[in-house]
């Protein structure tokens, strides 16, 4: 391998990651807790362990295909994906009423998060190619509109809410990059907004009208959506300025919090490890966000850097729209904390994103014809 | 543009192309911008909440104890047509213990038990059926309890913390199997139906209705359960309410029913076998629909066990049929009045028609009877009509055949469904030519012509049905569909919504004709031939038929097999009498059957004569001879 490939591999974003997935491990040992002194062979905590470890290979593989084959190659895994949502809509494992996971040997897995990363990759090859300039015209944002959607709505068919504000966020990240012109923004606001009340009074249904407003405002719903939230607040203000310590967390261990291993991960965190404690994670995902918009920049080419700016976008929006929900600012949608919930898709798919985000930081000197 | 240093410049895209450098590097900035902004937006929010708030939330989380609680929201109320309650709700107590706030749980069960006078092993097979849930779900030991039971555990509760006692409003139907058929009753979703569509947002454990108005207006009666959460102490008593959000009633419903009647029918059936359906024939509104033998709804609401249920279904008289619309009859001679109309609109016949009736019509190598065995002599329809000569109408169903029969009757909607809207509608049978060849695979016999035109072999009708068909007699061709419920009525005032009666169809049939038999309807009671005459009264001119379904005589001459499955019954002699007052005029419309009754000038119609001036006496008019 080249010399400046290794040179140029971005060892702190390696560090910021390994301390998030530190911070990830402690606290669903903390969430786990009792399972893991029921079971301490078979548990979730080492199952998620296995799922970092295969992270961590396909992590490691992702570095050595360059990253400007996966351009041709995108077409191919965006339909392959695709038709991976579609069978699990066919015959996906049915959990708490929605379909979301294919069984593969065992394994379960969730396509819809792999859609994440090859919706990136196929929306970089898009706005990268020659025809498409900054600022593109209506015309050339109807394809990768429509790349966006069709997933989008397979994905709500599952349902899953979460996965498919995630993967619009993704997109609109990546259309702003490329840059959105104003009159656009505008006619947009100006069909949408007039829309929006004739919709909510004529077409939704009292039952769909109902479940908007709880997730707009949970106390509506206070056996419910109501009861979760407050409990995760109680967990996270009861964490004070230190927190309870490790192992400590009264609202936890008593099964109070809701989904505790999984979207409500932080509040586990935010218990045990109080104010400070918190700071420290949310800090250390923006220094990671940071690390990574900076290979963005340095990138030598479009491809490049729209690559990274997608898998940034990715972490970035769901850390936050997470950790939102959990403290009672966002409605819950069910979004996990990257590298911290426990959850084996996610985590590959977060880890391949960091790997081709290393892939484009390693080449970026190296010269390549288009 | 080269930079010379890009760790300082971080933000510069490297590239040969400087327009597209610049343009990026704003989107970068925005970016981490945003990042920063929410990133300052959560550090203030985790500020308030882990710093400045914190003190409350370790406190409440050092002594978590947020109960919840479901508010069942009450049921809608069930009103008569003069806004006399049918149907309310009662509170119910049940006995439910919160197992976290409990010290010592053997003794307090035990306690309960003997509060109670139940068996403890009871109580412990409830608590050990929910052993996983966990414990500071509220858990029902005992539903519904007695008031005695009640003062005795409340007067101990002091003592027994983690005991509560739950309050929820149930069903209580005031005049108990009053009109039991057509209000219904309620019992308990099931797992089955919670998935459904219809029963979408409901609960497991909540009660919907079953049969009747509770289950045709069950979205209307229902309302939506609220809840509150509650912060409670270490003995789980409630010290402050955190969160509620309140039920929103059920809507009430008027029935356009009148009690005073209802009440009238049920004692005029009592101890018989039977229905008696009372409708306005100016709009449709079903006033009285009584059925007999009736059921105890209030046995439903405090839940039927095994065997209560069984023996309620396997009873012979069938308590649970709703025979004013859910059990079809051979109409017998109430039909005639329907094959008159038929004949005289086809032109098969005419006012001046006579046919001579010796007795018997000899039809093949058949003999049919008329019911009076010396015979009418020579009749004309209103004569006819009058003294329910049979061999006229065998003549007068020969003429017309079967399916130009079957045609003008289905008009009156006989032979399907009123569409009153509960469930379990019996459609009826009138049959044609066509139908017996599909559904018997034997075609028409002309001697079946003969049994269907006095109403007898295939022909099934229900009381409900007749009553409607009799209005449209009485009010010159209007075919209503029947209606129940005239106005549901929300919490607030601008929440009414009145039902307007709905007009099925018009029936095409001259005014001369309903005139014709109009006169002999009211001759039946009028004249001293008539067969209904001792109903005769000198307070109103009542018009009707008589009619005696003779379904064992008939099934000599038909099918016997088709027809014991069709009405899968075998009893005899069921006694009819359809009739409306006043004759010229007519405000109430009855349709009255007496299974196994006998005949029905002496059964059926006396019955339909009281319910007649029952109501009319309370109506303001004044009865006039």
């Amino acid at each position: 391998m080249d010399r400046r490939l290794i040179e140029n591999f971005d060892w702190s974003i390696i560090w910021a990651l390994l301390a998030i997935i530190c911070i990830g491990l402690l606290s669903i040992y903390s969430a786990l807790y009792t399972q893991i002194q029921a079971r301490p062979t078979n548990n979730l905590f080492i199952r998620q362990i296995l799922w970092l470890v295969l992270g961590f290979v396909v992590m490691g593989c992702s570095l050595f295909v360059n990253y400007q084959r996966l351009r041709s190659l995108s077409p191919w895994l965006y339909g392959f994906v695709l038709l991976l949502l579609m069978v699990v809509l066919a015959i996906g494992k049915e959990v708490h009423g929605s379909k979301r996971w294919l069984e593969l040997g065992g394994f379960q897995f969730q396509p819809s998060e792999f859609m994440k990363v090859v919706i990136v990759i196929q929306l970089a090859g898009y706005f990268s190619s020659q025809e498409v300039t900054n600022f593109p015209g209506i015309k050339k944002l109807f394809l990768p509109l429509s790349l966006v959607v069709l997933p989008v709505l397979l994905v709500l068919a599952e349902p899953d809410l979460g996965t498919a504000i995630s993967l619009m966020a993704i997109a609109t990240t990546m259309i702003f990059f490329v840059g959105v012109r104003w009159k656009y923004i505008a006619a947009l606001a100006l069909t949408v907004i007039p829309l929006i009340l004739p919709v909510w009074e004529h077409v939704l249904k009292p039952y769909q009208k109902r479940r908007v407003l709880i997730l707009l405002s949970p106390d509506l719903d206070p056996l419910g959506a109501g009861y979760h939230i407050r409990q995760s607040k109680i967990a996270i203000g009861s964490g004070m300025l230190w927190g309870k310590g490790f192992l400590n967390g009264t609202q936890n261990k008593l099964h109070f919090l809701p989904e505790k291993h999984t979207d409500f991960i932080f509040s586990v965190w935010a218990e045990e490890w109080g104010f400070v404690g918190c700071a420290v994670l949310i800090l250390l995902f923006c220094l990671l966000i940071f690390l990574t918009l900076r290979v963005a920049a340095r990138s030598r080419d479009r491809f490049g850097s729209l690559v990274v700016v997608g898998m940034s976008a990715l972490i970035l929006w769901q850390a936050f729209i997470n950790i939102g929900m959990v403290i009672g600012v966002l409605p819950v949608v069910g979004i996990t904390l990257p590298f911290v919930s426990y959850g084996g898709s996610s985590l590959v798919t977060l880890c391949l994103a960091i790997g081709l985000i290393e892939n484009v930081s390693m080449r970026r000197y190296v010269f390549q014809t288009r | 543009m080269k930079t010379t240093d890009d760790k300082l410049d971080g933000f510069k895209l490297i590239n040969r192309d400087g327009g597209e450098s610049v343009s990026f590097q704003r989107q970068y900035l925005l970016i981490c911008a945003i990042m920063v902004l929410l990133m300052m937006i959560y550090m203030v929010r985790l500020w308030q909440l882990q710093v400045l708030q914190g003190e409350l939330y370790r406190y409440q989380s050092e002594n978590n104890r947020i109960r919840m609680e479901e508010i069942a929201a009450p049921r809608g109320i069930i009103f008569d047509r003069n806004g006399v309650p049918i149907v309310e709700n009662r509170p119910a107590y049940h006995l439910v213990i919160i197992r976290e706030d409990i010290t010592d749980l053997d003794g307090t069960i035990r306690e309960l038990a003997r509060l109670c006078e139940r068996n403890p092993d009871e109580f412990f097979s409830i608590i050990e059926a929910n052993k996983s849930s966990p414990k500071f779900v509220p858990l029902r030991l005992a539903s519904d309890l007695d008031r005695d039971c009640l003062a005795r555990v409340e007067a101990q509760r002091i003592r027994l913390p983690g005991v509560e006692i739950e309050l929820e409003p149930k069903r209580e139907y005031k005049w108990n199997a009053t009109a039991a058929h057509l209000i219904g009753y309620l019992s308990e979703i099931t797992e089955a139906e919670i998935k459904s569509e219809k029963y979408r947002g409901y609960y497991p454990g909540e009660d919907i209705g079953k049969v009747g108005i509770e289950s045709a207006f069950e979205k209307y009666l229902h309302g939506s359960r609220g809840g509150r959460q509650l912060e409670v102490d270490a003995a789980g008593r409630r010290v402050r309410l955190l969160e509620e959000h309140l039920p929103i009633s059920g809507r009430n419903l008027w029935l356009t029913l009148d009690m005073e009647l209802q009440k009238t029918a049920e004692a005029l059936l009592e101890d018989k076998t039977g229905a008696i359906v009372a409708v306005d024939p100016t709009d449709g509104a079903v006033l009285a629909f009584a059925c007999s033998p009736s059921f105890d709804q209030e046995k439903f609401v405090r839940g039927l066990n095994k065997d209560e249920w069984l023996a309620l279904s396997k009873d012979p008289s069938h308590p649970l049929l709703n025979r004013g619309s859910g059990a079809a009859y051979p109409p017998g001679s109430t039909y005639k009045p329907f094959v008159a109309l038929a004949a005289l609109k086809e032109g098969a016949i005419n006012a001046a028609s006579n046919f001579t009736c010796p007795g018997y019509l000899q039809f093949g190598d058949r003999k049919y009877r008329c019911w009076k065995d010396h015979g009418h002599g020579s009749v004309n329809v209103e004569r006819a009509l009058i003294e329910s000569c049979d061999v006229f109408f065998y003549q007068t169903g020969l003429k017309l055949g079967v399916d130009r029969l079957a045609q003008n009757v289905t008009a009156f909607g006989l032979g399907e469904r009123t569409g009153i809207g509960l469930q379990g509608e019996h459609p009826g049978l009138i049959p044609t030519s066509l139908w017996k060849k599909q559904a018997t695979g034997v075609p028409w016999q002309k001697g079946e012509t003969i049994s269907i035109s006095i109403g007898q072999g295939f022909d099934l009708v229900t009381p409900l049905q007749m009553a409607m068909a009799y209005s449209a007699i009485a009010n010159n061709g209007k075919l209503w569909q029947p209606y129940v419920v005239k106005r549901i009525e929300g919490s607030s005032a601008n929440e009414i919504d009145e039902i307007s009666p709905r007009l099925k169809r018009k029936i095409s049939i001259e005014q001369p004709w309903f005139d014709l038999v109009k006169k002999g309807l009211a001759g039946v009671v009028e004249e001293p031939r008539g067969t209904g005459h001792l109903i005769r009264n000198p307070f109103v001119q009542i018009a009707g038929k008589t009619g005696t379904a003779q379904v064992v005589h008939v099934a000599q001459g038909a099918n016997r097999k088709l027809l014991e499955k069709l009405t899968n019954s075998k009893d005899r002699d069921h006694a009819w009498f359809v009739g409306y007052a006043p004759a010229s005029d007519a405000r109430i419309c009855v349709a009255a059957i007496v299974e196994h009754g006998g005949h029905g000038a002496s059964v059926a119609a006396p019955m339909v004569q009281k319910v007649i001036l029952a109501y009319l006496k309370n109506t303001e008019k004044p009865l006039k001879e």
